[in-house]
């Protein structure tokens, strides 16, 4: 019994002098804590959006430092992952986790808008950056924006803008929305529903769904009562499929249309182009743009198993800028790179001259793109065809109608 | 006219539509009551056997190329084999013990087969057709009926009614309901005994399989396909009487129907309901609605 008190005991000497040791390294450091740059990719890794973002997403980020040379400043970079579980209380703890005991860095990805404004509370708190790539809430630049924060590949406005006005220009003039019951589908179908309006076309009805439902047929007999030209399909992942599915069962889609309002590739890849052909979406990237995306896709694809979503592009693009600028400043040090992210130009495989605005929005064009017929599908994950490019300035919301407090007008 | 503000066409469709997804309730909740009342077993793990009965539907034509008609004969045969080796390697030692051991084995098995699932298949889905013999749909007038959704309600009542007929009023059904009862009894009759509880877990597996492949071509094919189910099937059970056959297929059906309305009424609240409707039944009625009080 003794001995065994005096072992505990000199044990915890012991670890109090390393403890001790390791402070005083980092002290000495500065330029870069804890003598290493730590990246946590935070998303959905085993629920409905997984294939968003997931495990490819963490990919995506190895790919990234890989491609960066392993080592900032001399100095390691890591990348640690987590499973948020949709759940904000869970992406909240674990981001005040990751910056308060495992000098956490930064934090990427993070999908599920109410997950990603928990989770920027925590970085305005912590003063640590925070890049959001999955996340769809426009609120992030607007009243929940914070100087830590960027959002990185796209937002509610930018997917109403780009579907929603093409579609109402080309005659869909009544709409009926399906939602998701929470912050993004409410906010994705408010932003769509003052684009249909403010281009003349009218809001029907709206029925808002629980996350993860998976029967639809009762919402497409509403959506179908309601005579609307359009059915607006505010959600995403598993649901939007199921949506999809259950509107061709019943034959809505033979006297209305649909809009998908959020969809990423691997949802199209699931639905199979027969039933997907024809679709109207808005996208920040596609892997088969351009020889740089077509590179990075293949790369990707030989690891996954499965082309990369837009999310999990700009969550490469985004730890390769943040690396380009830790590189830059001389330090990992929030503030200073913060700075250097606001007045550096983004070239990459993901955006071309992207920059990263006041409000912490990064402009870049958007895409809208129309889903091929089975015939005009060559080959596999050969989905998109190109309608139109929307330049940044139109594609996102203008600084004049900010919410953001850190915007002086 | 109208129905608390709802055009008595869409009430009307809406109910229908409830009716299909209780019937998905009733087979569930069916396969769930047959294992509790006979083993003793509070089978966690139904939605994941589920799931496998709609993926052997998706793998049978992805790479066998056979068809929806092929998968209902082969998905319970399958996954009812899967089941018979779980309960003969896992399930026979634990019958002696709490319900908890149980449910926490299932539950386990459950995450384990899920997690397998994710890693081959990702969470996005596969698409499966429906059967041509069913494509199209029926105008009945207040509503556009796809045929295959008539099809489930009728196989549904089909298999739900088959089974409580075997076992409440034949032969065998009174064998196994002795068994459960005193097995030393009829053992000593020379029945089997073990051999049968086998056989009913099997055939409780098949249940969920039949219910995988019938609900393959109306919702997406994923690994969680059965977890997001589940709960709801258990509250059904639960609402109905833990182990009453009967009980769990009207209480499948009419709680269909009642999230169907909710849906309509206020969508927002529909993966709720159930929920309060537990709630409310145990207040009252601990034991269930058809269950009976030991």
């Amino acid at each position: 019994m003794k001995r065994k008190l005096l072992a505990t005991l000199v044990g915890t000497a012991l670890l109090g002098m390393v403890s001790n040791l390791a402070l005083a390294q980092t002290a000495k450091a500065g330029a870069i804590s804890g003598d290493k740059v730590i990246i946590g990719v935070m998303n959905d890794m085993a629920g409905l959006y997984s294939d968003i973002g997931g495990p490819g997403s963490v990919e995506a980020a190895r790919m990234a430092v890989q491609d960066f040379g392993g080592k900032v400043l001399g100095k390691p970079i890591e990348i640690l992952s987590a499973d948020h579980q949709n759940k904000p209380d869970v992406g909240a703890t674990k981001a005040r986790e990751w910056y308060d005991t495992e000098g956490v860095d930064m934090i990427v990805d993070v999908p599920t808008s109410s997950v990603a404004i928990s989770v920027g509370k925590v970085a305005a708190e912590k003063k640590r950056v925070f890049i959001d790539t999955g996340g769809a809430t426009k609120a992030l630049t607007n009243e929940e924006c914070n100087p830590y924060m960027v959002h990185y590949a796209y937002d509610t406005y930018a997917l109403a803008n780009g579907t929603g006005k093409a579609i109402v220009q080309q005659g869909g003039k009544t709409w009926f929305f399906i939602t998701a019951d929470y912050a993004f589908g409410k906010a994705l179908e408010a932003d769509t529903a003052a684009v249909v309006k403010a281009n003349g076309g009218e809001v029907k009805g709206v029925v808002r769904h629980p996350l993860n439902a998976s029967d639809f047929s009762s919402f497409m007999l509403q959506a179908q009562a309601s005579k609307a030209q359009i059915v607006g399909l505010a959600n995403a992942g598993g649901d939007t499929i199921n949506s999809v599915k259950a509107a061709n069962e019943f034959g809505l889609t033979k006297n209305q249309s649909l809009a998908g309002l959020l969809l990423f590739i691997t949802d199209i890849h699931s639905l199979g182009l027969k039933t997907a052909q024809g679709m109207m979406l808005t996208s920040a990237w596609y892997w088969d743009a351009n020889d740089e995306t077509r590179k990075f896709s293949r790369r990707f694809f030989e690891k996954i198993k499965r082309m990369p979503t837009f999310d999990q592009a700009a969550v490469y693009s985004a730890v390769t800028t943040y690396l380009k600028a830790i590189k830059a400043v001389g330090t990992d040090d929030a503030d200073k790179v913060m700075a250097d992210l606001k007045k550096t130009k983004i070239n990459d495989m993901f955006a071309k001259n992207g920059y990263i605005r006041q409000d912490g929005r990064m402009m870049h064009d958007m895409y809208l793109m129309q889903v091929k017929t089975p015939q005009e599908s060559k080959y596999p994950w050969d989905y998109y065809k190109l309608k139109a490019t929307i330049p940044a300035e139109q594609a996102f919301q203008s600084l004049a109608l900010s919410t953001c407090p850190m915007i002086k007008k | 006219m109208e129905i608390f503000g709802v055009p008595i066409q869409a009430f009307l469709g809406q109910l229908l539509l409830g009716l299909v997804n209780g019937s998905f309730y009733a087979m569930l909740s069916l396969g769930l009551a047959v294992i509790f009342g006979l083993l003793n077993i509070i089978n966690f793990s139904h939605g994941a056997l589920y799931m496998m009965g709609a993926y052997v539907a998706f793998l049978a034509l992805d790479l066998l190329g056979l068809g929806f008609w092929w998968s209902l004969a082969l998905a319970p045969l399958i996954v009812g084999g899967f089941g018979i080796i779980i309960e003969r390697l896992l399930m026979r030692w634990i019958y002696k013990l709490d319900h908890l051991y149980g449910l926490l084995l299932t539950f386990g098995l459950a995450l384990i087969i899920e997690g397998v699932y994710r890693y081959f298949f990702g969470v996005s889905g596969q698409p499966y057709p429906v059967p041509d013999a069913l494509r199209g749909a029926t105008d009945l007038g207040f509503m556009i009926l796809p045929n295959y959704r008539a099809f489930v309600v009728l196989a549904s009542l089909i298999v739900c009614l088959g089974t409580w007929y075997v076992i409440e009023r034949t032969r065998l059904g009174a064998y196994l309901r002795a068994g459960t009862e005193n097995p030393q009894l009829v053992q000593a009759f020379g029945v089997n005994v073990p051999l049968m509880v086998t056989l009913t877990f099997g055939f409780g597996v098949a249940l969920a399989a039949i219910g995988g492949v019938l609900a393959a071509p109306v919702i997406q094919i994923n690994p969680l396909m059965g977890s997001n189910i589940i709960i709801v099937v258990f509250a059904v059970v639960v609402i109905g009487g833990m182990g009453s056959i009967l009980g769990s297929i009207l209480t499948g059906l009419g709680l269909g129907v009642i999230e169907g309305l909710a849906k309509v009424y206020y969508a927002e609240a529909s993966s709720t309901v159930v929920f309060v409707i537990m709630a409310i039944v145990l207040m009252v009625r601990p034991a269930g609605l058809f269950g009976k009080e030991k």
